[in-house]
């Protein structure tokens, strides 16, 4: 084939997917940090001179705190599913083929359901008058005012449960590939079973590890709806502003400057990862992010 | 060699866990107690109180609506992503898997937002067009991954073999590629059916007054509604709803595993 004719065909091919993500994609990111330097009009949308206001408002002290919140509490997450996920993904790899397979349906198969549904699972279970609070009292485990929903607390343990199948998964597709004959020389070696676990299985799965990070944490941080349904007035989190401010408030500018902030918190731990690593193991841990976020339908922000 | 019984006994924790909130929520639909602390009978009544609600019935006419729209632009897009993804290996295509591969891994409420000012600053009014236009926006990228992924494990030989018996590249394209990759796009449409359905987030912000999905209305029935039990039965339905498609789609794979198993033979 001619050379020029090559490339009109693959233009041709490329147009339509391109054409539309830039439209619908692009475009409308690039806006909204453009707009964070537009002043807000009285009627709700957006005025024509260039300002740093908005920025000037975000600086005030109840934004920072809002984004510490955010990040601690998505770290927290994180650490959470990591630290659960790693005897369950070590469990699952030492068993048969057929059982493995079985687990791993059984991991995933509730989340294949609505996620608003999860949600509101959760928010029924730590209802005042619902069932875990009237376990937790029964077993006088719970005073019978404490308060399990509405809080940072109630925010934490919903995130885990969300994000949980994005931290086993991956690091379950690591362990299946780990070598478990390593741990038993370790310990015919003389290593005790919870040091050969720290000190070859997780060097040994840490691919996994790192993917499961990055997949638990960028949807933290983007949460809006676990914190707008468990959580309270004192435990906003950056996605709640974004909505008020978007809604209610009608300050699309300040909006903007929120999300451009949500957008930084996302992409500095993906640029760690691309640079600090070493090529291998970033090139692999993305590659497990990648395949399990289309199996997984990223079904959960 | 005897084993540490300590991930075993985690993961079973993390099972029960995992089925609590759902198991409880079931139980609760058929619960005649109002907020489902503790069992004070069965009853269909919530159930009757569900099917009564015209406004369910809208929504859910609406999401399939735009699942279905969603779903077919989105496979057509996504493939053509994926074909030339595959094919060529230029500066172009960095970019253009740079585009497919990044709304994958941003927050869903990011693209919510900038889709709301992109209709805002075009004075497009938000409604159920435009909630099908940011559908397809997210489902083009499953879609194309999912092809993609299948394009990898394509032979490529018979394309070449399809050339060498004289037929043209778009021949070729219509009576061997096509056929071949039908699955792969039929999984990917799967993907991007239940990721339409499912949505809330980016609906959210893009729905604008009025028009409503299924997912939007069991949000506004949790923050607005007094009828807790009701919202448990829809969520139930929905449950076994997504349970026996995943049931039935793993039931599908099996039989089609033992057909070509048969051939094979």
């Amino acid at each position: 084939m001619p050379m020029r004719k090559r490339r009109w065909t693959e233009w041709a091919i490329s147009a339509p997917s391109v054409l539309w993500l830039i439209i619908f994609f692009v475009i409308p990111t690039l806006l909204v940090v453009a707009i964070s330097f537009h002043p807000a009009s009285p009627d709700g949308g957006i005025g024509k001179a260039w300002t740093l206001q908005t920025w000037r408002h975000i600086s005030n002290p109840n934004y920072p705190a809002i984004v510490w919140r955010t990040l601690w509490i998505s770290a927290a997450t994180t650490a959470g599913c990591v630290l659960l996920s790693l005897p369950c993904a070590f469990a699952i790899a030492r068993m048969q083929k057929k059982w493995r397979a079985i687990m791993a349906g059984l991991i995933m198969l509730p989340f294949w359901t609505s996620f608003i549904v999860r949600v509101f699972a959760w928010r029924l279970l730590l209802h005042p008058e619902g069932f875990l609070k009237h376990v937790l009292v029964s077993l006088h485990l719970a005073e019978p005012n404490t308060q399990l929903l509405y809080n940072s607390g109630a925010i934490l343990m919903v995130s885990i449960y969300s994000f949980l199948p994005f931290a086993i998964m991956p690091i379950y597709a690591a362990a299946e590939k780990f070598d478990f004959s390593l741990l038993e020389a370790a310990r015919d070696l003389g290593a005790k079973s919870f040091f050969a676990f720290r000190k070859i299985f997780i060097p040994g799965i840490r691919r996994g590890v790192i993917s499961a990070t990055l997949m638990v944490f960028i949807p933290s941080v983007g949460s809006y709806v676990i914190p707008d349904l468990v959580g309270g007035k004192n435990s906003e989190l950056i996605g709640n502003k974004i909505y008020q401010r978007t809604f209610p408030d009608r300050n699309l500018p300040h909006a903007s400057a929120l999300s451009t902030i949500m957008a930084i918190s996302v992409l500095v731990p993906l640029g760690l990862v691309a640079c600090f690593l070493r090529r291998q193991d970033r090139d692999e841990a993305l590659r497990i992010a990648e395949s399990n976020a289309v199996k997984q339908r990223g079904g959960a922000a | 060699m005897k084993r540490n019984p300590f991930p075993m006994i985690v993961l079973l924790l993390v099972l029960a866990f995992l089925y609590l909130p759902i198991i409880v929520l079931t139980a609760n639909s058929f619960n005649l107690s109002r907020f489902g602390g503790a069992w004070e009978g069965f009853t269909l009544n919530w159930y009757h109180q569900l099917i009564r609600d015209d406004d369910v019935w809208i929504a859910f006419a609406n999401s399939l609506l735009i699942a279905a729209g969603a779903t077919l632009s989105s496979c057509v897009l996504g493939t053509t992503a994926a074909l030339a993804l595959h094919r060529w290996k230029t500066p172009l295509q960095n970019v253009h898997y740079g585009l497919i591969y990044t709304p994958l891994v941003i927050p869903e409420i990011l693209m919510g937002i900038s889709l709301l000012l992109a209709f805002t600053a075009a004075g497009i009014d938000c409604g159920l067009h435009t909630i099908l236009l940011a559908h397809i926006t997210f489902c083009v990228s499953y879609v194309a991954m999912t092809v993609l992924a299948r394009l990898q494990d394509f032979d490529d030989s018979l394309i070449e073999a399809a050339r060498d018996l004289g037929a043209n590249g778009w021949v070729s394209f219509i009576k061997v590629q096509l056929p071949l990759l039908f699955p792969g796009i039929v999984s990917g449409g799967l993907l991007a059916f239940t990721l339409s359905i499912d949505d809330f987030v980016i609906t959210f912000f893009v729905a604008g007054p009025g028009a409503s999905t299924l997912p939007l209305k069991i949000y506004s029935m949790i923050k607005h509604s007094p009828k807790l039990p009701v919202i448990n039965c829809l969520s139930t339905v929905m449950l076994m709803l997504t349970f026996v498609l995943v049931l039935a789609s793993r039931a599908l794979q099996n039989i089609r595993h033992q057909k070509t198993a048969q051939k094979t033979a």
